[in-house]
């Protein structure tokens, strides 16, 4: 076993990317980067995202992944990074927000 | 991110090497570092913290705020003897998260039956090592007793720097491998890397029992990885 385990499995989101990048797709890659409280998904997580709105890896676990990827459909269109942030004390989090109460920031980016 | 830091990442990864992604996203730049590369003041001190530790996160360095994306490789455990300390060690070790594989060249030892769910190999170690290397990632837990399957992976261990060498044996057995080691031309130092007798002193009686002081000590040593390292080297 000389690689890691989901470079093993091919579920991992940055050979994904990587793949992705290599067939021609526009690709976003959302990170997440910082954690307040539990958060399902530790700092350093990945989602990453094509230009339809298909995406493998999470940032969550499944509670805001849906408003990611819209976000990451913006961040391919106009190239420009965006910080997003969810969590119970954000108005949106009724819409999207953690179940468990946390907070995350989610840093989304071109890879180009 | 750039596709040819992607693509170095990546590289990096699939050869179990540690690599931390340093991005500043007010500028949108992100550089990769590797553990071997020398590194100089603030920005290298934060680095070879974060090499040891693991951890990613946001971290201000002279008054810029950067992410820190660190990538280990995971942490593998190589047991040579399919003995009945392995039978407990190797899915103990599994739910702690390691990649487990089990190598004998004992084929009455070495079967589906006596592990299942684990990854074992009835053939000399020399041969799987040379296919699967050992590395800094890697943990190698010799338990068969028989200086002619145990000694080669515990040189191969030492040599690639496996993050944890342990061997089983009283201390008569062990000062004799020391000579043995010596002999084939480790030095002491590399050699006192060896942890003999095997695992932490908890009194330890049964095999399972056995597997859990090896176990902890595996962890002692993965944990403490960093720590290990400037030690040998002061």
């Amino acid at each position: 076993m000389t690689m890691t385990d989901d470079l093993g499995r091919g579920s991992d989101p940055l050979a994904i990317a990587q793949r992705w990048i290599g067939e021609g797709r526009k690709v976003a890659l959302a990170t997440v980067v910082e954690t307040w409280g539990s958060a399902p998904r530790p700092v350093g997580s990945h989602l990453v995202i094509d230009g339809e709105g298909n995406f493998e890896g999470s940032v969550s676990g499944g509670c805001v992944e849906g408003a990611v990827v819209t976000e990451a459909l913006d961040v391919i269109e106009g190239g420009a990074a965006k910080m997003l942030e969810f969590g119970v004390a954000d108005e949106t989090a009724w819409q999207v927000g953690l179940s468990c109460g946390g907070r995350i920031a989610v840093h989304v980016e071109p890879v180009a | 991110m750039e596709r040819d830091v992607l693509t170095t990442l990546n590289r990096e990864r699939a050869a179990r090497r540690a690599a931390i992604l340093v991005s500043d996203f007010e500028n949108g730049i992100s550089t990769l570092y590797r553990e071997a590369d020398t590194r100089e003041g603030a920005l290298g001190a934060a680095l070879s913290s974060a090499f040891d530790s693991g951890k990613s996160g946001m971290v201000e360095i002279d008054g810029q705020k950067l992410f820190f994306n660190v990538h280990l490789p995971s942490a593998r455990l190589v047991i040579i003897g399919a003995v009945h300390i392995s039978q407990a060690l190797a899915p103990m070790a599994r739910i702690a998260g390691f990649d487990v594989e089990i190598v004998d060249p004992r084929s009455a030892f070495a079967t589906p039956e006596r592990f299942p769910d684990t990854v074992v190999t009835a053939e000399w170690p020399d041969k799987v090592l040379t296919e699967r290397p050992l590395d800094a990632f890697t943990a190698l837990v010799a338990v068969t007793h028989d200086p002619k399957i145990d000694d080669g992976p515990i040189e191969a261990a030492l040599r690639a720097g496996a993050f944890y060498v342990g061997a089983l044996g009283s201390r008569k057995t062990h000062s004799k491998r020391v000579d043995r080691l010596r002999a084939s031309g480790l030095s002491d130092g590399e050699i006192a890397r060896i942890r003999a007798p095997i695992g932490l002193s908890i009194g330890a009686a049964s095999p399972a029992e056995i597997a859990v002081a090896v176990l902890a000590e595996v962890i002692q040593s993965l944990r403490s990885r960093g720590r290990e390292q400037a030690e040998r080297a002061a």
